[in-house]
């Protein structure tokens, strides 16, 4: 059920050093421990711990006034935090990448999950990020690279979805 | 509610006009609503962020600035209001230790934008304490000419994370509008701040 997620934290990790991606801000998810693992043991990263998703949008647009790139990491129940926030990233038209792993969809268990989970797309959009869903393992890394290239080329804001069928299903009760 | 046995008095003008005069090459973000004003007035410079928008913001833009320029000074010009918005970047710029940001609180303990409502600063909740529990290097609540002196030059040159809690009077100061454009100012302060060639990219 669950699919290999080193496979895919290790090439997105490649990719994030390739995009020399230095600053880190992430708010814990078990579909992105195994990235954060790797940015958090690499000397070239800084990861940062966040209190709260919207922390991390704001840094990563002074990251870039200072001439830094950075990715944003979340999980799709913090997709809703940053959206008064990301109003600076569109009006300013700052790179941002957030890769976003999803609750809420394929064989949650929680239904406490469901509502952010699925507005997630919609409300990232309607604030203008460009929102990618990504539902194969294969497709994790080219679609992250993509990503990573549009958001930087364009100076807009690039979300990534990575459905729950990729980033693992959470069990209860094992 | 009880009167305060001591009322704000420092001059927010005066706050923001003392510490800008001793920046330096220092790089400086400010918060929405008054502390813009306050910045735009002790004079406009490309290496002014103005963030016109996104309240709670402005000290967590002052981390990723300063994590990207650790030989550059960063100062944060912010107010108890949205600072009490993003409570919890205190904790997060307290665990990275970035011994180069500034925060400075241009506390007046109301929401002045909006009317004048009551601010949690205002009803006992103290920023400095909280920045102390978080973890910064330093933090204080400031309320005479004398501490603003003695300050001014930790806030441009001392060991950080630090925060400095102003208790400025509810007076506004004459209006001084600074360019809101957002591309218009990243653009620029990333030019005055990387070069030509980094900025158009």
């Amino acid at each position: 059920m669950t699919s290999d997620r080193t496979s895919w934290a290790e090439a997105v990790h490649a990719i994030l050093r390739d995009h020399r991606v230095q600053q880190v801000p992430y708010l814990p998810d078990a579909g992105l421990a195994a990235l954060i693992r790797l940015v958090s043991t690499d000397p070239a990263m800084r990861a940062v711990p966040l209190t709260t998703e919207e922390e991390g949008v704001a840094m990563a647009v002074g990251a870039w006034l200072g001439g830094q790139r950075s990715a944003l990491l979340l999980q799709s129940s913090g997709a809703g935090n940053c959206i008064n926030t990301l109003g600076m990233v569109s009006e300013c038209r700052v790179p941002l990448l957030m890769l976003v792993t999803m609750r809420g969809q394929w064989g949650e268990f929680n239904p406490w999950q469901m509502p952010m989970a699925q507005a997630t797309g919609a409300v990232l959009a309607a604030m203008g990020v460009i929102v990618q869903a990504v539902e194969r393992d294969e497709d994790v890394a080219p679609v992250v690279a993509a990503a990573a290239r549009l958001s930087n080329n364009t100076y807009r804001p690039v979300a990534v979805l990575i459905s729950q069928r990729v980033a693992g299903t959470k069990e209860f009760g094992k | 509610m009880s009167a305060r046995a001591e009322a704000p008095a420092l001059d927010r003008r005066e706050v923001a006009a003392s510490i800008l005069a001793r920046r330096g090459d220092a790089l400086v973000v400010a918060g929405l609503g008054a502390p813009c004003f306050d910045t735009a007035a002790a004079g406009d410079h490309a290496l002014n962020f103005y963030v016109w928008g996104a309240m709670g913001s402005a000290a967590m833009i002052g981390l990723g600035l300063a994590l990207a320029q650790p030989r550059r000074r960063v100062i944060v010009i912010t107010g108890d209001g949205e600072l009490l918005m993003g409570l919890g970047s205190l904790a997060t710029i307290g665990v990275q230790r970035p011994d180069n940001l500034a925060l400075v609180v241009m506390d007046n303990e109301h929401y002045g934008e909006t009317g004048m409502q009551a601010a949690h600063t205002g009803l006992g909740v103290d920023l400095a304490l909280m920045a102390k529990g978080a973890g910064f290097a330093a933090a204080d609540i400031i309320r005479t000419r004398e501490q603003l002196h003695d300050w001014v030059p930790r806030i441009v040159g001392a060991a950080g994370p630090l925060l400095a809690d102003f208790k400025v009077t509810t007076d506004r100061g004459s209006p001084a509008l600074p360019p809101r454009d957002g591309p218009v100012l990243r653009y620029r302060f990333r030019q005055a701040l990387l070069g030509d060639q980094v900025a158009l990219e």
